[in-house]
C-alpha cells in the first residue's frame, strides 16, 4: 500500500490534480461553470510544462468532444470535462464516442440544464444523457471525484471495454467546496493508470482502417447489439479496478456504497454529495433504533439491477432520492426511481414499497430535515401498509 | 454481396473497417432503376464520364474506356447528362438520337 499525501482541494481541482499525474495525450475543452476550474487549472500546467498534453482550446463544446474524438481515434489518451448545457451542446458526439469504442475520459461536474439559467447543482445534465452508451460513475465527495478518475482510465482503456466513461461530482457542492483529499504520490499514480496502449489508431498507415463509416440497415442492428453487450459487462471490470485501487491506496471502490443496511427494513437510495447528508441522519436515527439504511450505487450505467435489488429486497420501504425529473415520466419520477423499479419488478421483488423523492433542482438546498421528512414516511409507509404519492418532492415550496 | 451477413457478435468493434478497398465487394448495382448504355463507336473517348461518375463504374483499358461496371452503378445518369458528344448515327441501343450515353429503364 502506498502512503497517499493530504491536501486541501476542491473537486475540480481534485481532478485536475489527477489530470495532471495521468498526463493525458491530448485535452480538448471549452469551459463551462462549474467546471472551468477543472480545464483552466490543467491549462495552467500545461502553460507551465508540468505535463506535455496538447491542449485544444476550441470554440464549443461540440467541438470539445468532437476534437476528442479525433484524438481518440488517432490513439491518443484523451480526456476533458464539461456540465449541463455544454454536456447537451455535445450531445450527438457523445453518441460517437460510445459506439466508436473510444476511451475518452470526461468529468461532468452536475449541474442542472437551462432553462431557466441555473448554474447549480443538480443531475439533469448527465442523466440527459444516460443513453448514450458512456459509463457513468459518481463521487461523493473530493476524495471519490480524485480516485474515481484515475480509475475511470482504467475502466475506459480495460481491453474488454473500450468504452467512454463520464465521471460525476456535484456543481459548487463537491466541485467548489475544498474537501481533505489524500492524493497520491505522482509516481504511484502513473503507475497505477499505466501507459495507453490503443488497439487502434487511424494514423496507422500499415494498417488502415476506417471508423465511423456509413452502416446501413443490414448492419447498424448488429453494430448496436454489439455495443449493448459490451456495456453490459462493465461491472465486473469497475469492481476489479476498484479492488486494484484499494490494494493501493486503502481505499476500496466497487459498485454500491451502503451504510446499515445489514439490518434495515427501510432505506434511502441516493447519488452523490446527498448521500452523505444522508449518511449523518441515517446514523442519528439508527442510534435512535430506527431500522434504516443507505445505498449510494457509485455507478449508474450499466445500472446495477444486481446489486441494488440485493442490496435493498429485505426492505419493506425504499425512499429513492431523484436530483432531476424525467419529464413526463410516471407522475414525474426521477431516472433512478424508474429504473430501480423496473430492476425490482424484472427481479420479481414485489414485497418493497419505493417511492421517489425529487430534490435538490437547480442546487436547492438538502437539508437534515428533508432526509428526516423521508425516513418519517417510510415509515408511515412501514406502518399503515399504504403507499402514498408515489412521487414527491423535499425542499419545494408548496 | 458478402455471401453471408454475419450475426452480431461477429461483426467487427463499433463496426470498423479494416479492409481497405472492401466498398468494391458490396454490389450496389441492384439499387438501379435505368442503366446507361452506350455507343462505342461515336464515343470519342473525352474521359468526362469517368471523370464525373460518383461510382468508380467506367472502366477504362489502356487509354479508352470499354464498359461500364453494372455490378456497382446506380443508374444515377450523370454520365448520361455529362456526355459532350451529340451524335451523327441513331444510338444502337435506343435508336434516337442524342448523345453516347443515353438512360434506359433497367429491365
Amino acid at each position: 500500500m502506498v502512503q497517499s499525501l493530504i491536501r486541501a482541494l476542491d473537486g475540480a481541482h481534485a481532478v485536475s490534480e489527477a489530470m495532471r499525474q495521468i498526463d493525458p495525450d491530448v485535452v480538448a475543452a471549452y469551459p463551462i461553470t462549474p467546471q472551468t476550474a477543472v480545464v483552466q487549472t490543467f491549462s495552467e500546467y500545461v502553460a507551465d510544462g508540468l505535463v506535455k498534453t496538447e491542449f485544444v482550446a476550441v470554440e464549443s463544446e461540440h467541438a470539445a468532444m468532437s476534437a476528442c474524438v479525433g484524438a481518440a481515434a488517432a490513439g491518443g489518451r484523451v480526456m476533458t470535462a464539461t456540465s449541463a448545457n455544454g454536456l447537451a451542446l455535445m450531445w450527438e458526439v457523445l453518441y460517437i464516442a460510445a459506439s466508436l469504442r473510444l476511451p475518452i475520459v470526461m468529468t461532468t461536474v452536475n449541474r442542472a440544464l437551462s432553462g431557466p439559467l441555473n448554474i447549480h447543482c443538480d443531475h439533469s445534465d448527465s442523466m440527459g444523457a444516460r443513453d448514450a452508451g458512456w459509463i457513468h460513475i459518481f463521487a461523493e465527495n473530493g476524495q471519490e471525484a480524485y480516485d474515481n478518475t484515475l480509475q475511470a482510465v482504467r475502466i475506459a482503456e480495460h481491453r474488454d471495454l473500450l468504452l467512454p466513461v463520464m465521471s460525476m461530482q456535484d456543481g459548487f457542492i463537491t466541485g467548489h467546496g475544498v474537501d481533505r483529499v489524500e492524493v497520491l504520490p505522482d509516481e504511484a499514480a502513473r503507475q497505477f493508470v499505466g501507459p495507453f496502449q490503443p488497439t487502434f489508431s487511424i494514423l496507422d498507415i500499415d494498417q488502415p482502417l476506417t471508423i465511423g463509416a456509413w452502416d446501413f440497415y443490414d448492419y447498424y442492428f448488429e453494430h448496436k447489439r454489439q455495443q449493448s453487450d459490451v456495456i453490459s459487462k462493465a461491472l465486473p471490470i469497475i469492481e476489479a479496478v476498484g479492488e486494484e485501487y484499494g490494494e493501493l491506496t486503502g481505499r476500496r471502490y466497487g459498485i454500491l456504497d451502503t451504510f446499515g443496511m445489514e439490518d434495515a427494513e427501510m432505506a434511502i437510495v441516493v447519488l452523490s454529495s446527498t448521500a452523505g447528508t444522508a449518511r449523518s441522519i441515517i446514523r442519528r436515527a439508527r442510534a435512535e433504533g430506527v431500522k434504516i439504511g443507505l445505498v449510494k450505487p457509485r455507478v449508474f450505467r450499466p445500472f446495477p439491477d444486481r446489486h441494488l435489488v440485493e442490496a435493498l429486497e429485505k426492505c419493506r420501504a425504499v425512499a429513492v432520492l431523484d436530483r432531476s425529473i424525467s419529464f413526463g415520466a410516471m407522475e414525474g419520477a426521477g431516472p433512478l426511481f424508474l429504473e430501480l423499479c423496473s430492476a425490482f419488478f424484472a427481479h420479481k421483488k414485489c414485497d418493497t414499497t419505493i417511492v421517489d423523492y425529487i430534490f435538490g433542482l437547480g442546487g436547492r438546498d438538502v437539508l437534515p430535515e428533508h432526509i428526516e421528512q423521508a425516513i418519517q414516511d417510510l415509515q408511515q409507509i412501514v406502518r399503515t401498509g399504504k403507499r402514498g404519492p408515489l412521487v414527491r418532492y423535499l425542499g419545494l415550496r408548496e | 454481396m458478402p455471401e453471408k451477413l454475419l450475426t452480431w457478435n461477429k461483426v467487427r468493434m463499433g463496426g470498423m473497417v479494416t479492409d481497405p478497398g472492401s466498398s468494391v465487394e458490396y454490389l450496389t448495382g441492384s439499387w438501379r432503376s435505368t442503366r446507361p448504355v452506350q455507343d462505342m463507336e461515336q464515343c470519342t473517348h473525352c474521359m468526362l464520364c469517368w471523370v464525373y461518375c460518383p461510382d468508380a463504374s467506367i472502366i477504362v483499358e489502356n487509354g479508352r474506356w470499354t464498359r461500364f461496371d453494372y455490378d456497382h452503378c446506380k443508374g444515377c445518369g450523370i454520365c448520361a447528362d455529362v456526355c459532350p458528344v451529340n451524335i451523327k448515327k441513331p444510338h444502337p441501343v435506343t435508336g434516337q438520337m442524342g448523345k453516347v450515353i443515353q438512360m434506359v429503364p433497367e429491365a
